[in-house]
């Protein structure tokens, strides 16, 4: 007898708080809609028309008061000084920045699992190949500046639009090296054992995939051939350069990984543009001849719950204030041709970085797909 | 985790029930004290577990599928597996002998001693010391730039030692770190349940020090003891944190279930993560049928 009481009691407490989750999830739903737009309305807003002007979306997004966005390091391409910069200019929107150090993956995983709470991701910054099986979580929205990014480098609709992309480079340490690195071979060198770190596990990781294709291109490959990068890595093992630990920001600055080949932005926000975090001798180097990038999209979540905030993002975003931001971390922003045509890039810091390479590779996402099948078949046993 | 705790503690017996004390009193709305044990344990641990096992049937689209299953096929599976095992079997062997011999040193300690408050309180803190902080504290000691390798290659020459930290039998000394402490909090209840009554009694009848150990300490001793082992290898068994921040290349079952569950490259195999935590579980029930089996076979000696 007591354990049957037991189970109905611990069954109806469950019962009891799964259904208070579902009933403070519905009211967050049906909540907080805005005195022009109610929550579907906003949720289906395609651009700041919908709203009445960019006062109205303003109004509507300080309304909410909030806003969560997710996997934003604050320094992987200056997102530290862009959510603080979107905090100064609308102090009555609170970013709540989620799991700052996950995955695309993650993001899409957060969307489905949180989906009709209040805190699901508004907006995503996501790689392409997880934003190709996901678009059905994307929500059609246009920016005002819609037309200052280039057509092959948006969704016609709307549902997603490249937002910056690094290329893969190789940051060192020049106090360890100074001879510096001027072709990837010269990582196979004896001195450079125990030294040379990528971001993951390519199998798990889109930054250290692209570490392979970049090593790939280098070494006589293609997108659609990046075994000769895996032939790199096995080699880099066989010489023992290889470190199989994730560098971070902490690994770099106290040497203990003293190559990283990683997105440009990181190696450059990891070095002496970080103030004292940061490593004073990080050099960023990308090699010579065909470069490897990727560009990052930007979506709204179809299930935002605070729909006008994600938008309002989206266009802070896509302001020469922000592209230029993502410009000053060594991240090449997807409006730069039209802001250097139109005269708002940031000159200096255009002279520092360097004008972006007018033919670099990126992986579309058959390639892509084809690139993950030979790692999940043939990494584990070229680095084991 | 806590259930382990329980078990390893109550086989030592310490306070056997008064004989003849009023049984049924408070047993009607005793269970009322459970209530909120009992919901926390199935909202926080039963249901979560479930749905993430069941994940492990289904394909991405919701289908029923045994699909998933074929990641056991794969020799790197495998070989993680068996990382997985190895090294939780080693660090808590390790750990269980030396927490064990921490215990029988500190027996000879006064309970209320300085020494014996210090070890005590810093065995219930480092227990739970992991993750990137204990990490990092070994990247700064034993990683290539750390201070050992530093000395031993100003010693011996440049580049003569490699630190074995980034790999899976590199983390043994880490895990070593909370498991011995971890051994020391649990362990030391059943060691301080050894009477010296029973040493004087060995003594009186003519009985050596080696015949008291062999003869009353160690039998009564053993359950409690492997108890806390399997606490230890489940404890080491189902780390990530601190191996995720110092192995970036998978080797654990642990690190395979986050790259399954997370990868933004290889994609849809996420549910594969279900059906490898499906062997953890499998793993840790046969450890615990293995250890039913054996108190009941101590049980059995304790009642002659």
């Amino acid at each position: 007898m007591k354990k049957r009481y037991l189970t109905a009691v611990a069954l109806a407490a469950t019962a009891a708080i799964a259904l208070a989750g579902c009933a403070s999830g519905t009211s967050a739903g049906s909540g907080g809609s805005a005195k022009t737009l109610t929550l579907a309305q906003a949720q289906q807003a395609t651009s700041v028309k919908d709203f009445g002007g960019m006062d109205g979306l303003v109004a509507a997004a300080e309304k909410e008061g909030h806003l969560n966005v997710i996997t934003l390091p604050p320094s992987w391409a200056n997102y530290g000084k862009i959510i603080a910069g979107f905090e100064k200019k609308y102090p009555q929107i609170k970013i709540n920045s989620e799991n700052p150090d996950g995955s695309s993956a993650d993001e899409v995983a957060a969307a489905k699992s949180q989906k009709g709470q209040s805190t699901a991701p508004d907006v995503f910054d996501i790689g392409t190949a997880v934003l190709d099986q996901n678009l059905d979580l994307m929500a059609p929205y246009k920016v005002q500046t819609w037309d200052d990014i280039q057509s092959d480098w948006k969704d016609p609709k709307g549902q997603w639009y490249y937002d910056y992309t690094g290329l893969m480079s190789i940051g060192y340490d020049t106090k360890k090296f100074p001879d510096g690195i001027k072709k990837l071979s010269d990582l196979l060198k004896p001195e450079f054992k125990n030294s040379v770190a990528i971001k993951g596990d390519p199998t798990q990781a889109n930054e250290a995939l692209s570490a392979v294709a970049m090593a790939a291109l280098q070494s006589g490959g293609s997108a659609t051939n990046i075994q000769p990068g895996i032939d790199f890595f096995h080699k880099l093992k066989q010489a023992g350069n290889f470190l199989g630990t994730l560098p971070t920001q902490a690994t770099v600055a106290s040497g203990e990984t003293p190559v990283v080949i990683q997105w440009s932005f990181n190696n450059v926000g990891w070095g002496p543009a970080a103030g004292s975090a940061g490593n004073p001798n990080w050099k960023t180097v990308v090699l010579p001849g065909t470069g490897f990038g990727s560009y990052y999209n930007q979506a709204v979540n179809v299930d935002a719950p605070n729909p006008a905030a994600a938008r309002l993002w989206e266009e802070y975003i896509y302001t020469p204030e922000v592209q230029n931001l993502y410009l000053a971390a060594g991240a090449y922003p997807a409006q730069l041709p039209a802001m250097k045509k139109a005269g708002t890039v940031d000159k200096s810091v255009l002279a520092k970085v360097g004008d972006a390479p007018s033919d670099f590779v990126q992986l579309d996402s058959d390639q892509a797909a084809a690139a993950s099948t030979l790692l999940a078949a043939k990494w584990a046993a070229a680095i084991g | 985790m806590t259930a382990l705790v329980s078990n390893s503690r109550g086989a030592e017996g310490a306070t056997p029930r008064r004989r003849g004390a009023p049984r049924s009193r408070g047993v009607g709305l005793g269970w009322i004290g459970l209530v909120p044990f009992t919901v926390y344990a199935l909202l926080f641990l039963g249901i979560p577990a479930i749905l993430a096992i069941a994940s492990g049937f289904f394909a991405e689209n919701g289908a029923f599928t045994l699909a998933n299953f074929s990641t056991f096929a794969e020799p790197q599976t495998q070989k993680d597996i068996a990382g997985s095992i190895g090294l939780s079997a080693v660090s808590a062997v390790v750990g269980a002998i030396a927490g064990a011999v921490i215990c029988y040193a500190l027996l000879a300690l006064r309970p209320d001693g300085w020494l014996r408050t210090i070890v005590d309180s810093a065995s219930s803190v480092l227990a739970q010391f992991g993750g990137v902080m204990l990490a990092f504290a070994f990247i700064a000691t034993m990683g290539n730039q750390g201070i050992l390798y530093v000395v031993l290659n100003q010693i011996f020459g440049a580049n003569t030692f490699s630190s074995p930290l980034y790999t899976v039998p590199g983390l043994t000394p880490v895990y070593l770190f909370f498991q011995i402490p971890l051994m020391v909090l649990t362990f030391m209840p059943a060691m301080e349940a050894l009477k010296p009554a029973w040493g004087e009694a060995v003594a009186t009848l003519g009985g050596t020090r080696r015949t008291y150990w062999w003869r009353v300490g160690i039998p009564v001793l053993a359950p409690a003891f492997f108890g806390c082992a399997i606490l230890l290898f489940a404890n080491s068994f189902s780390s990530f944190a601190t191996a995720a921040a110092l192995i970036s290349q998978g080797g654990l079952l642990s690190l395979d279930i986050y790259r399954a569950s997370t990868s933004e490259t290889v994609l849809g195999h996420a549910n594969e993560a279900g059906s490898l935590a499906l062997a953890m579980v499998v793993v840790m029930i046969v450890l615990m049928a293995v250890y039913g089996l054996l108190q009941r076979r101590a049980a059995r000696w304790g009642d002659r």
